[in-house]
């Protein structure tokens, strides 16, 4: 274990002083020796073709072994080569620098990078000023998707919302609430690309005449309809795939939703039962007052993940018959089109949509930072 | 306590009804893809998944997704991708938080109001330059880029989340710990972090389900490279490939879930704690 900054000043004084050569050395080569593992290992992942077993067990040893290392010997090298005053100030950014170089690194440079490259061309060599923004702000193609986007952001939101008011209310009366809660909350484990193929497949489409497989047709089959092919109805497709995610959503707006409403206290509502309230009063007048900053970071949270979802239009649609959203065209223009320059304005955009949230979350962590 | 509140309107029946009704309609969907998933090609082209009957059922499906289509190794993948893109990440936050909490020093507070800006910039914004660099350092289509890729994308929540719960560990105990003569990394190691597990579990398993669920990391970094895909690039290659094959579609599909379903199950309470401690404070 390490000396601390709190032990007799004196003695350690001494100690110091004889210990100091030794410690010196340790300090400046321990830092050392993991700094070479670590670049080390990292070459050997980047590069080897050893079996995947033990590539992941390397994986395994460095990821944890390694990070802690690093932690523990810049923690050492600071305890050693400072005094007292600079270690209380340095060492912070022992324990924090890690952790704000990768922020930087994966967020808040390319942040940048995307707004400088969204002003050049597709392979980033010429500038080309506004004319990716033009292309995203004018092109029939992306006009459509934005539409779709904001329809998919206002109907997925309101619909997970609403069923997970509903199941939260509901469920709060009976005995086998925990299996309900649980059967809904569900699909929350299911990936988007599992889940479309789940609902691809209830949307499947036979020529009438034959046995429906998909549950969707059998049932409209049955009660008299035509066979219809789902996903290619424009446009009411738009409005299956949001099923999907809506699907997917309300268990989350439900958990958080349930544990709000169950926060409410009792004495609220009783007073005002006994001031003559009925209970759709109660509710409307009481309980979703109290819950409104619950509904709020749901909605935000629901909003933010609608307008960042690709998978499910990517696996069900691809896209065509009128369904592509912005966040699908924009990994359409990386991975297929290879365009980074329109890939880059998109994704600003997207950035841009979300800034109000951002200053909504800052404003209100800042306020709960206020009264701690 | 409960049974005042709307059932006086709404007789106990009805709620149970519509409840029933809701649950059903929620789970039917998976429903039908176990089923199908465990019928013959033949019999799932030709008749709905609710007339089947158990002794028609067959492993030969999960076989065949496993063995010819390569499941089997996507799901090797995909472990060899989560795991390491789960500790890493949450290591690293562990240390930012307890910092954030417990350590003074300046512009403690604007880096953390980035990490709280930095909750809602979409993934999109980062992929294009990631990607430069990665090209750049011969990263692409390997693990360690998008354990890497993910120890970025994953760590203002984790630091966001695990600083709440750190945050709200009892002043005197570390004062107490400081007195005793524990230096920061020693009070973080055995103060801190054994009293932080209920946290870091729920964090382990969003964390894990996020990556194991993950597309687009996965489809941007590793796309051009087969052998290191993971079981959602399989699955929707599957689909693009074999779009009507719904025998291997739907065993496909249900293999890609089993594990997420099983820590779902396992860890639930875990998870609606974490769920709970980061969007009801923030």
């Amino acid at each position: 274990m390490q000396d601390t900054q709190h032990s007799g000043r004196a003695s350690s004084f001494i100690e110091g002083l004889l210990a100091a050569p030794v410690r010196l050395l340790a300090a400046l080569i321990i830092p050392a020796i993991t700094l070479v593992l670590l670049y080390q290992s990292f070459i050997f992942l980047r590069d080897s073709e050893a079996n995947k077993l033990t590539i992941v067990l390397v994986a395994l040893l460095v990821g944890i072994g390694g990070v802690w290392a690093l932690y523990y010997s810049t923690d050492l090298m600071v305890d050693t080569l400072f005094s007292d005053r600079w270690k209380a100030l340095i060492r912070p950014f022992v324990f924090v620098g890690p952790a704000v170089a990768v922020l930087v690194f994966f967020l808040v440079y390319p942040v940048f990078r995307s707004t400088y490259l969204s002003f050049f061309n597709r392979t980033s060599e010429n500038f080309i000023g506004f004319d990716n923004y033009i292309f995203a702000l004018t092109d029939p193609a992306m006009l459509q998707a934005a539409r779709n986007s904001v329809l998919w952001m206002v109907v997925v939101t309101a619909f997970s919302l609403i069923f997970g008011l509903i199941v939260a209310v509901l469920a709060d009366q009976v005995r086998f609430e925990s299996v309900v809660k649980s059967l809904i909350f569900l699909p929350m484990a299911i990936s988007f690309v599992g889940a479309s193929v789940i609902w691809r497949f209830v949307y499947a489409f036979v020529p009438a005449g034959r046995d429906q497989i998909g549950l969707l047709n059998a049932i409209w089959v049955w009660l008299g309809g035509e066979p219809i092919g789902w996903l290619i109805q424009q446009p009411w497709n738009n409005f299956m795939l949001m099923i999907v995610l809506i699907w997917l959503q309300t268990g989350f707006s439900m958990v958080l939703i349930s544990a709000a409403i169950k926060s409410v206290p009792e004495d609220i509502k009783q007073a005002a039962r006994i001031d003559g309230a009925n209970e759709i009063q109660v509710f409307f007048r009481i309980v979703i007052p109290t819950i409104r900053p619950t509904l709020v970071t749901v909605a935000t949270t629901v909003l933010i993940l609608t307008l960042k979802v690709f998978d499910i239009v990517w696996v069900m649609t691809n896209g065509n018959f009128g369904t592509e959203v912005v966040a699908s065209r924009m990994i359409k223009e990386i991975a297929r089109f290879r365009d980074f320059g329109r890939g880059s304005a998109i994704a600003v955009i997207l950035l841009l949509a979300t800034i109000p949230v951002m200053v909504y979350n800052i404003r209100s962590f800042r306020e709960t930072e206020q009264t701690r | 306590m409960k049974s005042y509140s709307i059932q006086k309107l709404l007789s106990g029946g009805i709620v149970r009804f519509v409840l029933i009704f809701i649950a059903v309609v929620w789970t039917l969907p998976s429903f039908g893809l176990l089923i199908s998933s465990l019928r013959a090609e033949d019999d799932i082209k030709q008749s709905g998944w609710w007339t089947a009957t158990p002794s028609q059922f067959t492993f030969e499906n999960y076989e065949r997704v496993l063995g010819n289509e390569g499941m089997d190794v996507a799901f090797l993948n995909s472990l060899a991708v989560a795991i390491p893109s789960t500790i890493i990440p949450i290591t690293i936050a562990a240390f930012a938080a307890y910092a954030f909490a417990w350590m003074e020093f300046p512009g403690r507070k604007w880096l953390f109001i980035m990490v709280v800006g930095l909750l809602v910039v979409p993934l999109q914004m980062s992929l294009i330059p990631v990607l430069q660099i990665y090209t750049q350092w011969d990263l692409n289509g390997t693990y360690l880029s998008v354990w890497l890729a993910h120890t970025g994308f994953g760590m203002p929540l984790a630091v966001y989340l695990l600083f709440n719960y750190i945050s709200t560990l009892p002043r005197e105990l570390m004062e107490s710990a400081s007195l005793d003569g524990a230096s920061h990394f020693t009070t973080f190691v055995r103060l801190v972090l054994p009293l932080s597990v209920p946290a870091i579990a729920a964090l382990s398993i969003f964390q894990f389900l996020w990556v194991w669920n993950d597309l687009l990391v996965a489809l941007v970094f590793l796309g051009g490279t087969p052998d290191v895909a993971v079981v959602t690039q399989k699955l929707q290659e599957l689909v693009g490939s074999r779009g009507q094959d719904w025998h291997l579609l739907t065993a496909g599909a249900f293999i890609t879930m089993t594990l997420p379903l099983v820590v779902f199950f396992s860890l639930q309470r875990y998870f609606v704690r974490g769920l709970l401690a980061g969007s009801v404070k923030g």
